[in-house]
């Protein structure tokens, strides 16, 4: 490598290009790119595999579903699985495998909304925390310590009585209760960031903070941003398919998996199990994938 | 010491306070005229004034709220809408329940979680490591009415061992109430597990790479004794705070739990009188949970302080 730079005749611009580029090439073999160790996990391609599965039916669903899944046929309601209604059919003779299919929509629309409006808000939080320090800083941690000792899941339930369900309802609940939690993991990564000297260079050019928190501070730290929204997606899918199953999500006869549990468990004890299994498998299948991507990316990103 | 403490106890204080004003907003003040909501639709509009007026929220929101809190404070939790009664008898019953229900997991929970946390350590990156870990996040990560719905599938309807109510039914001796909430507890145990797991394998690993364990095993001692006296010692501290931090979702999984298996504790409660919209028992059954979870949070500090005498004088520096 000596050999480029000690070339009195090269010029030293162009001297660089190579080395810099068997730099990289070396570095890149020493360690992959972090999405190429993510594609090499097993848990990352199963969690992937299964939450595509999902997006495909929530997007298509209807096109997939072998039934309306409104459609009532009341003269085959409760069916046992069969080949003509392979998850059965539901107390109102609904096909349930359809039902279970479109049912996908809510909560990929809902939980993915709350969880950006949380980091969204979170992130501005954090960065302003962070940032700017002092008093402001004070007060605002005081708070969020204070909100992050609360039971969230209670008071977001609280506050889902008094307004009322609807889907705009849960979405800003749930992403109002997620944004102390990230603005916490925001602020820290900030502080870090606060006295290396590409943020004294930015104010000593007289950027004004608004520019220097979103494009000086926030792309440096993206990547704490990316692990908390992805933990924060797993946590909003499991808040949605309860906060439903409790009768605070997409109301019925829309199909929804937690709506859907709420309606038929009573049925249980009269043995029709296919109305509520198949729809609690479809939630632990999202949630578990959705946990598998997150668990695989914080390790590739902590080795 | 002295001034850890005292911080804890502010921020504890300052909580409940911002949790009493959440629980004022969202209750009393959100959801619009309560004359109306008693009187129902058909009543005069002078009638519900009358009635708004007897009550006193046509005063201003401040003098509301100093009202409340006193009223609060020397322990009146306020008249149930739905019973007509004061709400105090049905929390305490309730909270009684709820603390049965929650200490049978934690039975369950505690040393299941650390024992799976500690094999995990000790075969660190070997096959039973790996299943332990994803095990447990997966178990962690799936709702309590799922894994509810499982349970009473396999063990209510599929093989009839276990009743698939919590209500064991009055008079009820403590065997029968200890069968009938089993299935319930499960669920809880199942969330909690991966979590408590998790902290006792992230403490055991750092024990075991510790220059007080090497020292241990070079000396000559037993495997087991090494791991009893120097590793586990070490590793449990952190995993005591987890403990503490998860009652809040233990709290809330009770909500679910209770509907599902229909057992009278103080999550069931909150979900009837949201269904009802009796907002001061739903205040009542709130308020107590966050008293609750703020003493569990601070009860797992002193705790800590307690077993681990370097925190005495390290976090006074704080």
């Amino acid at each position: 490598m000596t050999d480029f730079a000690a070339d009195p005749l090269e010029p030293s611009g162009t001297a660089l290009g190579p080395v810099s580029s068997v730099a990289v090439a070396v570095a890149a073999r020493a360690t992959p790119a972090p999405w190429r160790l993510l594609v090499r996990k097993l848990t990352f391609l199963a969690g992937a595999a299964i939450l595509v599965f999902w997006i495909v039916c929530a997007v298509f669903g209807h096109a997939i579903a072998p039934y309306n899944p409104l459609a009532q046929q009341l003269l085959s309601a409760n069916a046992a699985p069969s080949g003509a209604h392979w998850f059965g059919t539901d107390p109102l003779g609904r096909d349930v495998l359809s039902r279970v299919i479109v049912g996908a929509r809510s909560i990929l629309i809902i939980a993915p909304l709350a969880t950006i409006l949380g980091t969204i808000l979170g992130t501005a939080l954090g960065l302003a925390m962070g940032y700017f320090g002092g008093s402001f800083d004070l007060l605002s941690s005081r708070f969020v310590e204070a909100v992050l000792a609360l039971p969230s899941f209670i008071v977001a339930f609280l506050f889902l009585v008094a307004v009322g369900p609807s889907t705009v309802t849960l979405i800003v609940i749930i992403g109002l209760v997620f944004t102390p939690l990230i603005a916490r993991t925001v602020r820290a990564a900030v502080l870090a960031e606060r006295h290396l000297d590409y943020l004294s260079a930015a104010r000593l050019l007289g950027e004004n903070p608004p520019r220097v928190m979103f494009a000086e501070i926030l792309p440096n730290v993206m990547p704490a941003i990316l692990v908390e929204f992805t933990v924060r997606l797993g946590y909003a899918v499991f808040t949605v398919a309860t906060l439903s199953f409790l009768g605070f999500g997409v109301q019925p006869p829309t199909p929804d998996w937690g709506a859907d549990i709420a309606a038929d468990y009573a049925n249980l004890t009269a043995g029709y199990w296919w109305q509520v299994l198949f729809p609690a498998f479809a939630i632990a299948s999202l949630v578990v994938a959705v946990n598998l991507i997150t668990d695989s990316i914080e390790q590739v990103l902590a080795s | 010491m002295a001034t850890f403490l005292l911080k804890r106890l502010g921020l504890m204080i300052f909580t409940l306070f911002i949790l009493s004003l959440i629980v004022f907003f969202a209750g009393e003040v959100l959801p619009g005229d309560p004359g109306r909501a008693i009187l129902g639709n058909l009543a005069s509009q002078s009638a519900v004034q009358a009635l708004d007026h007897q009550l006193g929220v046509d005063r201003p929101l401040i003098t509301q709220y100093l009202g409340w809190i006193g009223g609060l404070l020397h322990g009146n939790l306020g008249e149930s809408y739905t019973y007509q009664a004061a709400v105090e008898p049905f929390v305490r019953a309730a909270l009684i329940n709820s603390l049965k229900l929650a200490a049978l997991a934690f039975v369950i929970v505690v040393p299941l979680g650390i024992i799976g946390g500690v094999i995990a350590a000790l075969h660190a990156g070997r096959p039973v490591d790996r299943v332990i870990s994803v095990t447990g996040l997966s178990l962690t990560t799936v709702p309590e009415f799922v894994s509810g719905i499982v349970l009473i599938v396999v063990f209510g309807v599929a093989l009839k061992v276990l009743p698939v109510t919590a209500a064991a039914g009055a008079g009820a001796s403590p065997g029968s109430q200890f069968k009938h909430l089993i299935l319930p507890a499960i669920p809880l145990v199942f969330i909690l597990f991966g979590y408590i797991a998790r902290m006792a394998r992230a403490g055991t690993i750092e024990a075991l790479n510790s220059d007080y364990t090497r020292t241990a095993v070079l000396k000559g001692l037993p495997q087991a004794t090494v791991i009893r006296r120097h590793v586990l010692r070490n590793s449990l501290l952190p995993t005591i705070t987890v403990i503490a931090t998860q009652t809040g979702y233990l709290i809330g999984g009770l909500v679910v739990v209770e509907t599902l298996f229909n057992y009278q504790g103080i999550g069931n409660l909150i979900f009837k009188a949201a269904q009802a919209k009796d907002f001061p028992m739903l205040e009542a059954g709130i308020l107590v949970i966050g008293v609750v979870y703020v003493l569990a949070t601070l009860a797992a500090d002193l705790l800590l302080i307690a077993l681990n005498p370097r925190l005495r004088t390290e976090v006074g520096h704080d």
